[in-house]
C-alpha cells in the first residue's frame, strides 16, 4: 500500500468539500465565527487547529487500544489540552500580537468540536497514518471556510487584506464606504450561511428536508 | 451590590455567550429543535457554569497565577504555573460534567435519553471553558463576582437556546429555500437575534 492510496486520498480530500467539518458536519463553528473579522488571525487559527487535530489524531490513534472506554473523553481532553498549551506558548513567543487578537480563542481550541468529533469518529478506529491524513484534511476544510469568511469580512468591512489597503483611494472618493456591519459579530453568521447556501445548491444531496 | 447586579445583567445581555462570542454554538445548533430538550440542556449548562467558575477562580488565584502560591511560604512567591491553566480548567470541567451526567441519568431518565450524546459533550461546550477563560482575563475582584458571572452567562445561554428552539418549532410551517433548510436558516436566525441583542450593548448600570 502506497503512502497515498486512493482510500487515503479520499480520507485527505473529502473533508475539504463534500464532508466539510464546518458547513456539512456542523463542527467547530464557535471559533470559525469569532476569529474571522480579519484575515490574519483567521489564517493563524486555521494553521493552529490543523496542527492540533493532526497530532491529537495520531496520539489517540496510537493509544486507542490501551484507553478504557469509560474514561476516553477525559484522556482525549488531556491530550488535546497538552497540545493546545504547546500551541499557545509558541504563539505567545513568536506571534504575540496575533495571540492577543485571538485572546481566549486559542485556549478554546480544546473545546473545538472538530477535535472531539474526529477523535471519536476516526482516530479511535483507524491507524496513525490514516488518522494523521484525516486530521490534516479536516484542518484544511476548516481552514478553507475560515479564510473565505475572513477574506470577505476584512475586504468588505475594512477595505484591507492582511492589513494592506486594497481598495483604491479613487473608489472611496467616488462615494464608496466600508460596510462597518461586516466587522460586527452577526455578519459572520450571515457570511457562513451564504457559503452554506452556495455549497448546498451545488451539492444537492446535502440538502435537508 | 450594584457591581454584582451590573455584572449579572451584562453577562446575560451585553456579553451574551452566543450572540457576542459565539461560544457553545455546536450544541446550540444541534439541540435547539424543540423547547423542552433545549430547556434541559440550558439548565445543565447553567448549573455546570455556576459551579465550575468559582472552583476555577479559586484555583487561578491561589495556585496558578504568578505569585499565587505565596501563601505556602516566601520561597514559592515567584512560581508561575499559569501555563497549566488550560489543563487544570478542563479537568475540573470534565469531572463536573461526569457528575451532572450521573445525576441526570438517575433522576430524569427521559431527559437523559433525549439529550443523548450532548450531555457528556457539555464538557467540550465552548461556553463553559470560555467562561473560565474570560474569568481569567477579566480578573474579577472576588469569588462572588466570578460566580455571578458564571450564573449570568449560563442564563444568557439558556435564553438564547430557548428562543432559538421556539423559533425553529415555528419554522416547520414556513417555506424556506431548499439549500438553506436546516443549518443555513439557523445561522441567519441566530444572526438576526444577535443583531437584536446588540442593542443592549450601550446600556450602563
Amino acid at each position: 500500500m502506497g503512502l497515498l492510496s486512493s482510500k487515503n486520498k479520499l480520507v485527505l480530500f473529502s473533508p475539504v468539500s463534500k464532508n466539510n467539518p464546518v458547513v456539512v458536519q456542523m463542527l467547530g463553528i464557535c471559533s470559525a465565527l469569532a476569529v474571522t473579522a480579519k484575515l490574519e488571525p483567521a489564517i493563524v487559527m486555521a494553521i493552529s487547529v490543523t496542527a492540533v487535530v493532526a497530532f491529537a489524531n495520531v496520539i489517540i490513534s496510537l493509544l486507542r487500544n490501551t484507553i478504557p472506554n469509560r474514561i476516553r473523553i477525559i484522556v482525549q481532553l488531556v491530550v488535546v489540552a497538552a497540545l493546545v498549551t504547546i500551541v499557545s506558548e509558541v504563539l505567545k513567543a513568536f506571534a504575540y500580537e496575533v495571540n492577543q487578537q485571538l485572546s481566549v480563542f486559542v485556549g478554546l481550541i480544546i473545546t473545538n468540536c472538530i477535535l472531539m468529533g474526529r477523535l471519536e469518529a476516526f482516530a479511535l478506529g483507524n491507524g496513525p497514518w490514516e488518522s494523521f491524513l484525516d486530521g490534516v484534511g479536516n484542518g484544511l476544510g476548516y481552514g478553507l471556510i475560515l479564510i473565505a469568511v475572513g477574506f470577505f469580512r476584512e475586504l468588505l468591512g475594512s477595505g484591507t487584506l492582511l492589513g494592506y489597503s486594497v481598495i483604491p483611494q479613487a473608489v472611496y472618493e467616488a462615494g464608496y464606504v466600508n460596510n462597518g456591519l461586516m466587522i460586527l459579530p452577526p455578519m459572520a453568521l450571515i457570511v457562513v450561511a451564504v457559503i452554506i447556501w452556495v455549497h448546498r445548491s451545488r451539492n444537492k444531496d446535502l440538502q435537508e428536508q | 451590590m450594584e457591581q454584582y447586579i451590573s455584572t449579572f445583567v451584562r453577562s446575560i445581555f451585553v456579553d451574551n455567550m452566543i450572540f457576542a462570542y459565539y461560544l457553545g454554538m455546536c450544541s446550540y445548533l444541534a439541540v435547539s429543535k424543540n423547547v423542552k430538550t433545549a430547556l434541559g440542556l440550558g439548565i445543565a449548562v447553567t448549573f455546570v457554569l455556576t459551579c465550575t467558575l468559582p472552583i476555577n477562580y479559586l484555583l487561578e488565584n491561589y495556585v496558578l497565577k504568578e505569585g499565587a502560591l505565596s501563601w505556602l511560604g516566601a520561597e514559592y512567591a515567584n512560581v508561575n504555573l499559569s501555563f497549566l491553566s488550560l489543563i487544570i480548567f478542563i479537568a475540573i470541567i470534565a469531572s463536573f460534567v461526569q457528575l451532572v451526567e450521573m445525576v441526570v441519568e438517575k433522576s430524569a431518565p427521559a431527559l437523559y435519553a433525549s439529550l443523548g450524546i450532548f450531555l457528556p459533550l457539555i464538557a467540550v461546550n465552548c461556553a463553559i471553558l470560555g467562561g473560565s477563560l474570560f474569568m481569567q482575563q477579566k480578573a474579577f475582584p472576588n469569588v462572588g463576582m466570578a460566580t455571578i458571572y458564571g450564573f449570568g452567562s449560563g442564563i444568557g445561554w439558556l435564553l438564547a437556546i430557548i428562543g432559538m428552539a421556539a423559533i425553529r418549532e415555528r419554522l416547520a410551517y414556513s417555506e424556506v429555500p431548499k439549500p438553506l433548510r436546516g443549518l443555513g436558516i439557523a445561522f441567519i436566525i441566530t444572526a438576526l437575534m444577535g443583531m437584536a441583542f446588540m442593542s443592549f450593548s450601550g446600556i450602563k448600570l
